[in-house]
């Protein structure tokens, strides 16, 4: 069968089971736009292409699947660039297709040209300049097979205008005929590395499981419950995992790094073993490198092999899938004799009393001595540091400031407990990461790596493609919407209903904080003003409701109207005190020991 | 003053990949972007047609070497790497310079050139092009003795280096068993 390159390549995603795109066409990929419209494939056409990759983005958070991009050549793929950084830093699965000139025109400083696969060699996990239409069905194949296993990324696919025209040989590659003899993903761990870990476990006294990103990549959160309630082992979720275990659970502790919590950040510094899963000590979570968990062996598992030794040294590096590795461990442990057990499932408040042990204790064993008994000190110190240090804010009465804190608890309150929630980056982040209760895995959808401002409106919108099932609110600061707030045309005419929330406080929050803790309070470029734009009358013109909440008595009944929309998306803008800090925090390049607390929490006065 | 050398600083990786459009710059553009510093680079087709080596020698001052193979392993179109340490793997490189080499010392340069079993490989009326294949430190000792005849132009190819062969019989334990030995670092993931 015949086929023109263009046709070709949509089959190709066709038989790739793609049932959305997000895209907009142009001149280079304007032949691989006429296939779609006989295709089963769904395309969100977008007001901006950094909109296309940033909801491509949030599709793949939630569902798992890989998000797909369709752009033109020039500044449409140039546009997409950002979204390709941020997905490369957070390791979600992107295929993104981009026109090119044509083959005969590259290299000439053709209209609309870029190198776009030189421009993005170092943000994408591989990318592929077609030139050879026969190509097609097995470049596509690749990309799909490159972007999703291993430790998944974005990947990129150029198509220049003359490739798409010309007829090919539609096949379909088996998987033999991929040409990709430098990639062999791991994913089973070394058993003998696994058991290692399992006897660093059961010898630990003051261990704390370091769950990241890669624990939702690999599906893990089942297994990661497992491990924690079998071992009685508490868990920090990092930004990227925040969800992977439920923040209800006694065992929790929240997120560590710059923002974090004090007991997970201190409960990470007093350690003596750090189970990393899926996490790579960012810098944000490790603070300055050197003082960081001086006293905490590390076992570190991690899908990608270049993670582990990168920041911090392991004591037993395991590259592999989460998941596998996990299970692998669990079953290590029960031939080290420990014993199955329920004890801390459903408990209460990670206090020792909810340590009870599961099972009598085996005899001539590792696990003999081990577990719940030996962490009753740990647990009880731990739950000291969260009574001592609760994360805290003072909501005054009345009309008094609305703080963003009390807009989180009410949306939270009002809302199932297993809506989506995605983010811009900046102060509004950190409230939501730290207020919101995150119980269920592929909830949370944020720009962790890169801080992407603006990418809550866009993730927003490809989450709820992805998951129309569920509620979808996008956190956003008054900063971030405005660099992206133009989706909102592309979901109100694509009727897709999601609900944003912009914690408008008329400043660059986090550089505003910045500034007034480390600069002297001289404010450099940060305000904004509450009104400009009139966010109500924006929202209206995108044919969205807009709804407006100057103080706490009228927040819950702005949430509720917004929750009965369904037929378009929601704005609501949450007029919030400009002077709120987000607490703690570390300061950047300090040791996580010197956590700044809230200074209501050791008596001294918030500025 | 040896610039090149045997020096602890400098490993030698040699690197099989696809022998497809752009890979030299995927590789050099890691380097650049993770901060790694090469010191020099040699490319050329293997003896598969599907593959071309890639022979670098590292600093690894600048970067643990352990990251330095790890990153480089990520690359999709990177099969294999191995890593060569100096003292178990033969080195050679290729120096080609042109050389003032007037009457009064025309002679002494072609005695060096003999003495370093070099080759004469051009000849004019007051300077000479030699050329000189060997290991590193010979090509630093030759540099450093013709330096002072006049060196008009000079250029060095980078090194190429394969492993030591074993005549013991046995196979060379992997690198994880002892610092010295060459080892190869099969691809993944």
């Amino acid at each position: 069968m015949e086929l023109t390159g263009a046709q070709a390549l949509i089959k190709s995603l066709e038989m790739q089971r793609v049932e959305v795109m997000f895209g907009l066409p142009g001149g280079a990929i304007l032949p691989v736009y006429d296939p779609i419209i006989d295709s089963s494939i769904r395309h969100v056409l977008v007001r901006h292409e950094q909109g296309a990759g940033h909801m491509a983005e949030g599709y793949a958070q939630v569902t798992g699947r890989p998000g797909v991009a369709m752009v033109t050549s020039g500044p449409g793929a140039t546009n997409i660039v950002t979204p390709l950084a941020d997905a490369y830093m957070d390791s979600i699965p992107l295929v993104v297709v981009t026109g090119q000139v044509p083959t005969t025109a590259i290299g000439t400083d053709a209209f609309q040209e870029s190198d776009i696969t030189g421009i993005t060699m170092g943000i994408t996990k591989h990318n592929w300049l077609i030139t050879d239409g026969a190509d097609i069905p097995r470049v596509v194949a690749e990309a799909f097979h490159v972007a999703t296993t291993g430790r998944p990324g974005p990947v990129l696919i150029d198509i220049p205008k003359d490739v798409a025209n010309k007829p090919m040989e539609w096949y379909w590659p088996e998987p033999s005929d991929l040409d990709l003899p430098g990639y062999h993903p791991i994913t089973e761990g070394d058993p003998r590395l696994v058991r290692a870990a399992a006897e660093l476990l059961l010898a630990a006294e003051r261990p704390v499981i370091y769950a990241g990103g890669g624990v939702l990549k690999a599906r893990a959160a089942e297994v990661l419950r497992e491990l924690a309630e079998r071992t009685g082992i508490p868990v920090v979720t990092t930004l990227m995992a925040r969800g992977s275990f439920p923040d209800s659970h006694p065992l929790c502790l929240g997120m560590p790094g710059m923002h974090g919590n004090y007991t997970a950040v201190t409960a990470m510094q007093r350690s003596d073993l750090l189970i990393a899963l899926g996490s790579r000590f960012d810098d944000r979570v490790t603070g300055r490198v050197d003082a960081f968990a001086p006293d905490a062996k590390v076992i570190h598992v991690d899908i990608d092999p270049a993670e582990h030794n990168k920041v911090r040294r392991a004591d037993v590096a395991i590259a592999g899938d989460c998941r596998l590795v996990i299970g692998d461990m669990l079953t290590a442990l029960s031939d080290l004799g420990l014993p199955h057990s329920q004890a801390t499932r459903g408990g209460s408040g990670g206090a020792p009393s909810d340590a009870v042990p599961g099972a009598p204790a085996i005899t001539g064993s590792a696990a003999a001595s081990f577990p719940r008994e030996r962490l009753v000190p740990w647990r009880a110190q731990l739950s000291l540091w969260q009574q001592r240090y609760p994360l805290v804010y003072d909501q005054p009465p009345g009309s008094g400031a609305l703080k963003p804190q009390f807009v989180l608890e009410s949306l939270r309150d009002a809302t199932p407990d297993d809506t989506i929630v995605a983010s811009g980056v900046g102060q509004h982040q950190m409230f939501a990461s730290q207020w919101w209760q995150f119980d269920y895995p592929y909830t949370w959808v944020n720009s962790g790596g890169l801080g992407t401002m603006g990418f809550a409106v866009p993730a927003a919108i490809g989450a709820k493609v992805g998951r129309p099932d569920k509620m979808v609110w996008a956190i956003d600061g008054d900063g971030c919407f405005q660099m992206t707030a133009q989706e909102l045309v592309t979901a109100s005419s694509e009727r897709i209903p999601v609900k944003i929330a912009i914690l408008n406080n008329a400043y660059l929050g986090m550089v505003r904080q910045w500034q007034e803790m480390f600069y002297g309070e001289r404010y450099s470029e940060v305000y904004l003003s509450p009104d400009l734009p009139d966010y109500v009358g924006w929202a209206e013109a995108m044919g969205c409701v807009g709804l407006r909440v100057d103080s706490a008595e009228e927040v819950a009944s702005a949430i509720d109207k917004a929750n009965d929309v369904d037929d378009r998306p929601v704005v609501i803008d949450f007029r919030t005190d400009a002077f709120e800090k987000v607490f703690p925090m570390v300061a950047a390049g300090a040791s996580n020991d010197d956590i700044i607390v809230d200074p209501s929490l050791t008596g001294g006065d918030e500025g | 003053m040896s610039v090149y050398g045997t020096d602890k600083r400098h490993h030698t990786l040699t690197v099989l990949v696809e022998n497809k459009s752009g890979v030299l710059a995927r590789v050099a553009g890691l380097f650049s972007r993770r901060g790694y510093n090469i010191f020099s680079l040699a490319v050329a087709p293997s003896d598969d047609e599907r593959f071309s080596r890639i022979t670098i020698v590292v600093d690894v001052e600048s970067s643990p070497l352990e990251q330095i193979i790890k990153q480089l392993d990520k690359l999709i179109p990177v099969v294999s790497i191995t890593e060569l340490d100096p003292e178990v793997s033969r080195e050679r490189e290729l120096l080609l310079a042109t050389v003032e080499a007037g009457p009064d010392t025309r002679g002494q340069v072609i005695q060096l050139v003999g003495v370093f079993e070099g080759r004469i490989v051009d000849v004019g009326h007051d300077r000479l092009t030699v050329m000189l294949a060997g290991a590193p430190t010979k090509l630093d000792d030759f540099e450093d003795l013709i330096r002072s005849y006049g060196i008009v132009e000079m250029q060095r190819t980078g090194r190429v280096a394969l492993p030591m062969l074993d005549r013991s019989g046995e196979r060379p334990p992997l690198r994880a068993a002892g610092p010295t030995i060459a080892s190869t670092t099969e691809k993944a993931g």
